[in-house]
């Protein structure tokens, strides 16, 4: 539990840093506006209290006035602030995380699906091919409803809840829903994304550190919201692929699993 | 003078203060009203602090007075939870906040202000009341129907709200709520536009006038989207339409038996139409309100009257044109949230415009420091901190992190806990002595004062924080996610600090009630004001003016060199 | 009302800051409203069907001589609206009474005409539930038949009004009749949209 504190959780995804780069520049900047404001504004407040004697001071008004000009410095400054922030910031980190998945050789491809009140997580497997999904396959035992008589199934993994993934490699997920809009975070990855029932939402991840951390739902989903979270761990390649051989033995015969009602 | 001496017949009981149609009397029943929905909205928001600071245990003193389906053995339910929340941000927002900043305020300062002797439609007036009492009603007795009120947050995003119980009540009474408020904007369009006094020109109205004006604009035009939307809704829930459910949905492991086709998208940009123009709803009329009191009491005209003015409007046309930065990580397409975010940039200019404004008109000033001014000045720093923390919010990339997390939370609270309510409070001290002709009892305001700022800092502050360490909002149990343990006592403090708040409103309602009766009894223009509102008795007969008022000058012609007193009113022919 | 406010000469008075009366104002601002409600009904319907796998042509599956009848049918009530109007202007009573009463009778035939399309639907099992296209489709017409059934109401309360002397002598009848006649012609420019978006497209 080390990596949870009173600020921002441990960065573990190659996008993280830059997220967290902004979140600190903006903070600083709020911070330095606001005590600069602040300041001013006690200045004001002191020097101008009323005083038996003194009269309040009329500004000089009409356009293009001394001090009409003044009180537009503040604006400029912080628009300064923000067409830089647009321009050389959000924009190119944002079509960098969520406009544009990268191109990648060879990236773990899987499919991570929302339910009330879980992630079930869907990896295509060595082949890079997911599975077909069929409604009328969905099952409590197969809750994704893969057909498992596809070829492309053979070396998929479901996994509920709990999601592995090799370290400093790039994951293609493709985001989905069952039922109600949920919303996919890790907080130390810094990705939020949500999914949306009848919509495929691509998104990408690289984590760059091992360990194990939090997948938890975002978007308000029904009654047991705060109890829909998973784990993922991050691990190196190989233990990985020893994890995904161990569960693809555990997996039955493809055309046992295509029908559930011999299932149980 | 009473009205009576006009020949007018006497009204019965009824008539003067149930079904009046005077705007004076509306005005105070939506003051009434709102300011009892304002606490109800807040008591349960209390209930559902005790079940974040303390998850899990029982509910004190109130725990079994709640059926056992929604609190078994005293402890909150998820389902209670999810409802206490949809409820709370329901009722503040539609049956607190904007009815007290417009049906009150608006109703009752605004014809004075200009010099009108009533709204234009006053029968439409009183109807705009009876509409939203009833729908406000209906609202609440959903708690009591099977199943139980609203449990999709006040957003009510679908696939959930369709599946979910109680929002059909919700639903039916937000048409109810929206039809009010659109009589109220008419009337209140048509009497700002048709019903000033001579010599009242649009540049010589008060900023609150123009506050009200563009918000009644807005409640115009973006409202009946709702409405539409609403209606949507409520087929897809009642007929088992469409329009927001997509195809293959499979609810708790059951096929779902629409047609589908749907889009659950569509109803975020509907509902964000609506609510991104509606956060102004909620902050225009308070920001007149301090800009109000500011001017009357720096004795001073107000810095940039006109640029106040046009920042309004400005906020007002590009309040259209925002809604989907609500929407970054929604899954609407990632193109669409770069031009969301040069508008939500463009829009904050307009704002940082109003406040630098309502500094600099310091300057220079002779600041008298009562009570009303307090809460008008406490208004600029902490509704700066509700400003500045929608700058990480209203950015994509950092957008994607603090989405849903409890920093949105502070982040509007800090606009309008600490802005508009707080601004709203300082209203009633400052027009209390023209609504019953006595003021309010200064201390027990100081303590109202003090106790309510530091109250709220301490509950919405925490807030910052928790969501910066990715604590997640609508989390009926907080501890449940490993990454919020942390952050846990953050929680209690936000917590404890809301029974603080709680106790902090004591002086103030028996002050105000109190005060009624016992009040130091004020004259006609108690803080030497120059806007027209005090140039009739307090408080101001049935057609507010002995004659129809002629304005000479703009509304704030504080310190005149060469006058004997230091306000100039606007009624002052010499 | 038994109460007699100031407020009442501001209403006689079209001597206003706008140039135009109270009543005439909130008409107008109310059509923006209700103009913001349709628009909104417009785009959803767009985006459905923009975002639809398939969706039929409301020529193949609607009934199109019946609309267009429909469409005559409200045409007509606009031409015969303004008639009552025009004859209200003229202070011709029985004039204004029967082309009222021509535009109440127009606004009911459309009603029917509606009621048997909706029929012959609801007897082949559609209903809004059948698709989204169905369901944009009642949700669209059905509000315009509430605002139909409104117009009824106004449009009969100012032929009942018109026969009671008070009010057929207040000045203010005849912007009652301008107001009822704008909202009218706005009913009829929504189905204008409404039956090529629906039934032609």
């Amino acid at each position: 539990m080390g990596q949870y504190g009173w600020s921002l959780p441990v960065a573990a995804s190659s996008y993280a840093g830059s997220i967290d780069f902004g979140l600190g520049l903006i903070h600083a900047a709020m911070l330095g506006i606001f005590v600069l404001w602040g300041a001013f504004f006690i200045y004001l407040l002191v020097k101008y209290r009323a005083r038996p004697g003194v009269a309040a001071q009329r500004e000089e008004h009409g356009s293009g006035s001394k001090g009409e000009l003044k009180s537009l410095i503040p604006d400029i400054v912080i628009m300064t602030f923000e067409i830089a922030l647009i321009v050389f910031y959000a924009i190119p980190v944002w079509s960098k995380i969520k406009a544009n998945v990268p191109d990648v050789k060879d990236p773990v491809r899987v499919e991570v699906i929302g339910e009330q009140f879980g992630w079930s997580i869907h990896y295509a497997g060595p082949d890079g091919k997911l599975g077909p999904r069929k409604i009328d396959l969905v099952h409590f035992s197969n809750p994704i409803g893969l057909d498992r008589s596809d070829p492309a199934s053979a070396d998929d993994v479901v996994m509920g809840n709990e999601m592995r993934l090799p370290v400093n490699k790039t994951v293609l997920i493709d985001l989905m829903s069952k039922d109600v809009i949920h919303s996919f975070f890790i907080p130390e990855f810094r990705i939020k994304q949500d999914a949306v029932p009848g919509l495929k939402i691509p998104m990408w991840i690289t984590p760059t550190k091992t360990g194990k951390f939090e997948i938890t739902c975002a978007q308000l989903c029904g009654f047991a919201h705060s109890l829909m979270r998973g784990d993922v761990h991050v691990q190196t390649q190989e233990e990985f692929d020893a994890w995904y051989k161990s569960r693809l033995a555990t997996i039955p015969a493809a055309a046992a699993a295509s029908n559930p009602s011999e299932d149980f | 003078m009473s009205h009576d001496e006009h020949g007018h017949h006497k009204l019965t009981f009824w008539e003067k203060y149930i079904f009046s149609v005077d705007h004076k009397v509306i005005g105070l029943q939506y003051l009434i009203t709102s300011f009892v929905f304002l606490l109800v909205g807040f008591g349960l928001m209390m209930l559902m602090r005790w079940q974040l600071a303390f998850p899990g245990t029982p509910i004190p003193f109130f725990g079994n007075l709640f059926p056992a389906d929604l609190a078994p053995n005293g402890v909150m339910s998820g389902e209670f939870y999810n409802a206490l929340g949809a409820m709370h941000g329901t009722i503040m927002v539609f049956l607190g906040v904007v009815p007290l900043a417009v049906g009150a305020y608006g109703n009752y300062v605004l014809p004075l202000q200009i010099g009108a002797p009533d709204m234009a439609f006053p029968r439409m007036n009183m109807m705009s009341y009876w509409l939203y009492l009833p729908g406000g009603a209906l609202m609440l007795s959903s708690f009591l129907m099977p199943g139980g009120a609203a449990q999709s947050g006040w957003t009510s995003y679908p696939p959930l709200s369709i599946i979910n119980p109680g929002q059909t009540l919700w639903l039916l009474s937000m048409v109810i709520l929206i039809t009010s408020s659109l009589l109220g904007a008419i009337n209140f369009l048509v009497t700002t536009i048709n019903m000033r006094a001579p010599g009242m020109s649009l540049w010589r109205m008060p900023v609150f006038c123009w506050a009200q004006f563009v918000t009644a604009v807005l409640l115009l035009l973006a409202f009946p989207p709702l409405e539409a939307a609403s209606v949507l809704q409520l087929m897809d829930r009642v007929f088992h339409t469409s329009f927001y459910m997509p195809k293959d949905l499979v609810i708790l492991g059951k096929a779902y038996a629409g047609s589908g086709g749907g889009q659950p998208l569509l109803w975020q940009h509907l509902f964000w139409f609506l609510a991104h123009p509606e956060v102004y709803v909620l902050v225009l009329p308070p920001m007149g309100i301090v800009a109000e009191i500011i001017a009357n009491n720096t004795r001073k005209p107000l810095h940039g009257y006109k640029t106040m003015v046009f920042s309004m409007v400005a906020i007002g046309v590009m309040s259209f044109l925002v809604w989907a930065h609500h929407m970054f990580i929604s899954g609407m397409s990632p193109a669409l949230g770069n031009f969301f975010l040069v508008t939500t940039m463009i829009i904050s200019v307009p704002s940082v415009a109003i406040l630098t404004c309502l500094i600099f008109s310091l300057k220079g000033a002779s600041i008298r420091y009562n009570v009303p001014m307090l809460f008008a000045l406490a208004f600029l720093p902490l509704f700066g901190i509700g400003g500045l923390t929608g700058l990480p919010l209203g950015l994509t990339v950092t957008d994607i992190y603090l989405h849903d997390t409890y920093y949105v939370i502070g982040h509007f609270h800090f606009v309008v806990v600490t802005g508009s309510i707080i601004a709203l409070m300082g209203g009633t001290y400052h027009w209390f002595p023209k609504w019953f002709g006595r003021k309010m009892n200064d201390t027990l305001g100081l303590i109202h004062f003090w106790g309510s700022t530091a109250s709220m800092v301490g509950i919405f502050l925490p807030m910052l924080f928790m969501g910066l360490a990715g604590a997640s909002r609508r989390l009926y149990d907080p501890t449940a996610q490993l990454h919020n343990l942390p952050v846990q006592g953050w929680n209690v403090v936000s917590t404890i600090s809301a029974y603080l708040l709680a106790l902090f409103q004591l002086p103030f309602i028996y002050n105000f009630f109190n005060s009624l009766f016992n009040g130091e009894k004020t004259p006609e223009n108690p803080w030497q004001a120059t806007t027209l509102e005090w140039a009739c008795p307090s408080p101001p007969p049935h057609g507010n003016f002995a004659k129809t008022p002629r304005v000479y000058r703009g509304p704030y012609e504080y310190s005149v060199p060469g006058r004997k007193t230091d306000f100039w009113m606007q009624t002052d022919p010499s | 009302m038994s109460q007699t406010l100031n407020p009442a000469a501001f209403m006689n008075n079209p001597d206003t800051h706008s140039g135009v009366t109270n009543a005439k104002l909130g008409v107008w601002l109310f059509l923006a409203s209700e103009i913001m409600l349709f628009a909104t009904l417009f785009t959803s319907y767009i985006v459905l069907r923009m975002g639809a796998t398939s969706w039929p042509w409301g020529w193949d599956v609607l009934n199109v001589p019946l609309a267009t009848l429909n469409t005559v049918i409200l045409i007509s009530s606009s031409v015969t609206i303004v008639m009552a109007y025009a004859k209200a202007y003229d202070k011709n009573k029985s004039g204004f009474q029967g082309w009222m009463a021509a535009t109440l009778a127009l606004s009911f035939g459309f009603l029917v005409v509606k009621a048997f399309e909706y029929g012959a639907e609801f007897k082949l099992g559609i209903g809004p539930h059948t698709s989204v296209f169905y369901a944009i489709y009642f949700t669209m017409t059905g509000l315009h038949g509430i605002h139909i059934l409104g117009g009824i109401a106004v449009n009969g309360g100012l032929l009942y009004m018109s026969s009671v002397k008070e009010h057929w002598e207040n000045p203010l009848f005849l912007g009652r009749v301008e107001g009822a006649g704008l909202y009218w012609h706005f009913v009829d420019i929504v189905w204008i949209f409404l039956f090529p978006a629906l039934y032609l497209l």
